[in-house]
């Protein structure tokens, strides 16, 4: 039994959780700029064990004449301004996949970029590893993201999702413990896309590949690793998205604090 | 307790993002990002090597695997006078040193090459911007070429100079003892059934199986043992390590 603060209050997010949070949400940054970078040197993703010039790819960000072009299949959107053509902070129109803002470097740099990634690669690793292990010692995952088999009936969940809906419903929601879509999304976070993002990334590496052959198989091959790594990194991106969107409708100032100071459970 | 967004709130997160952008080429350029980034490599390095050392094969693939394009990256067409000269004349008069920190310093043309012992292999290349291809590479290991040279008991890198030039300089590339003990490490001359083309690096090329495509140095003219890379190039064992400052162990 570990002593009660004199206010018997306990902290909505422990100081473990709190910690993971921000060098995640750091790494996460690094991670997705200097990926979009190294994307740059090849913007064509594959299906199987191969792809390179000429081959057909399933996507494909180029330019024609003045035209930024994104094709995705047989599906082709113009992407002027945003994709394949743009226009950089000292108004130099540019031809790489994805524009300077979004990039890190903002320049093309792919072995700078590649810096980046591998030594953030190592962070997300090691943070990823502590604060799981860390997570089932002191219970995190049954007991704030634990979800119960009847939280998960169609009904159960419907009525979780109505609450994002009304600004109050929602900052009520933001107080007490986390709901079962939360959670869910919590742990698909952290037991789905996090893990797939590693084994992808790992599939790619010719080292790796020698010492595990299993692994880019698991995937259909080095190149369907590298675009379930683009795609998983997607899901990531609409993850920080959706709960940045919350986080600014249910009360940015309140959560962002309480996400440093720990907070106080049932006040956010 | 709502608050409301206001503009105010609004430029200062922009403002921030703006900063921090321009803050990471800042903090990119500053000691302490190199030694981070030092000692992720070396992390990168050790564990992979930790993981492989066991002469750990990189995968082979069947004929049926071969890709029907394999594109031709970095020097594709050398225009080095004497290069040139090889070429015009099917490299007849071509010659592969070794020399460096070696008992019995070689020279080897490629008929003399292809009377050595041969391994050939059908394996993917994988370049680091992204790309890969399979094909098929026949050629000597080098490790067999290395115990006839006899290596000096300091020898620990082998260093490959090149004939091509890109924006002037000569390429080179460097691996240590290690990978160039490694079964599939082999000087290929020829690729998937053919004298290797001149876009692929004719007349010898390396594959190194467990690293990048920049490492697999085309056109290799002279190999030289060294103890350390510190004198060679500008010192990060490498054409692209020293300009860009890529890696030199390229296991990932």
């Amino acid at each position: 039994m570990t002593a009660q603060r004199p206010d018997q209050t306990r902290q909505r997010h422990g100081v473990m959780v709190r910690a993971w949070h921000w060098l995640n949400a750091v790494a996460l940054a690094v991670m997705l700029m200097s990926g979009l970078a190294i994307f740059n040197a090849h913007p064509r993703l594959y299906w199987g064990q191969t792809g390179t010039w000429g081959d057909p790819a399933w996507l494909q960000i180029g330019s024609s004449g003045d035209k930024g072009l994104l094709l995705v299949g047989e599906r082709m959107f113009d992407t002027s301004g945003w994709l394949g053509l743009w226009t950089d902070s000292e108004g130099r129109t540019q031809q790489w996949a994805t524009p300077g803002w979004a990039t890190l470097p903002a320049r093309y740099d792919l072995a700078l970029a590649r810096n980046w990634h591998l030594l953030f690669a190592w962070v997300m690793v090691l943070a990823w590893l502590v604060y799981v292990l860390h997570g089932w010692w002191r219970g995190h995952f049954r007991g704030d993201l634990g979800v119960r088999s009847d939280q998960l009936r169609p009904r159960a969940l419907w009525l979780a999702l109505r609450a994002h809906f009304g600004l109050t419903a929602l900052r009520a929601l933001a107080t007490g413990e986390y709901n079962s879509l939360q959670r869910l999304s919590y742990l698909a976070v952290i037991f789905g896309l996090i893990p797939l993002m590693i084994l992808t990334g790992l599939s790619m590496s010719p080292g790796v590949n020698a010492a595990l052959p299993w692994l880019p198989e698991l995937f259909g091959g080095r190149q369907s690793a590298r675009s379930l790594h683009f795609l998983t990194m997607t899901g990531l991106l609409l993850f920080v998205v959706l709960h940045l969107v919350m986080v600014l409708l249910a009360g940015p100032f309140r959560l962002t604090r309480s996400m440093i100071t720990g907070g106080v459970q049932g006040d956010g | 307790m709502a608050e409301p967004i206001d503009r105010r709130t609004a430029l200062a997160g922009l403002m921030g993002g703006g900063m921090l952008l321009a803050g990471c080429d800042r903090i990119a350029s500053t000691s302490a990002f190199d030694h981070a980034v030092g000692g992720a490599r070396a992390l990168t390095f050790h564990s992979q090597r930790a993981l492989i050392a066991d002469g750990r094969l990189a995968r082979e693939f069947t004929p049926a695997d071969i890709s029907t394009r394999f594109h031709a990256n970095g020097s594709t067409d050398p225009d080095d006078a004497i290069y040139r000269a090889h070429v015009d004349s099917g490299f007849r008069h071509w010659q592969l040193v070794v020399d460096g920190l070696v008992h019995r310093p070689l020279r080897l043309s490629l008929a003399q090459l292809a009377r050595l012992p041969q391994r050939t292999q059908i394996t993917r290349h994988d370049c680091v911007e992204g790309w890969s291809a399979i094909a098929q590479w026949q050629g000597v290991p080098l490790g067999l070429v290395l115990a006839h040279a006899g290596l000096m008991p300091d020898a620990r890198y082998i260093v490959f100079h090149c004939a091509d030039r890109l924006g002037g300089d000569v390429y080179y590339e460097s691996i240590d003892l290690v990978d160039g003990f490694h079964p599939q490490t082999i000087l290929a001359h020829r690729m998937n059934g053919q004298p290797l083309a001149v876009a692929h690096g004719a007349p010898l090329r390396l594959r190194v199986e467990r690293q990048l495509g920049y490492k697999h140095a085309k056109y290799v003219m002279r190999i030289e043992l060294v103890a350390g890379l510190d004198r060679i190039g500008g010192g990060r064992g490498g054409y692209w390590e020293d300009r860009r400052n890529y890696d030199w162990y390229a296991g990932i």
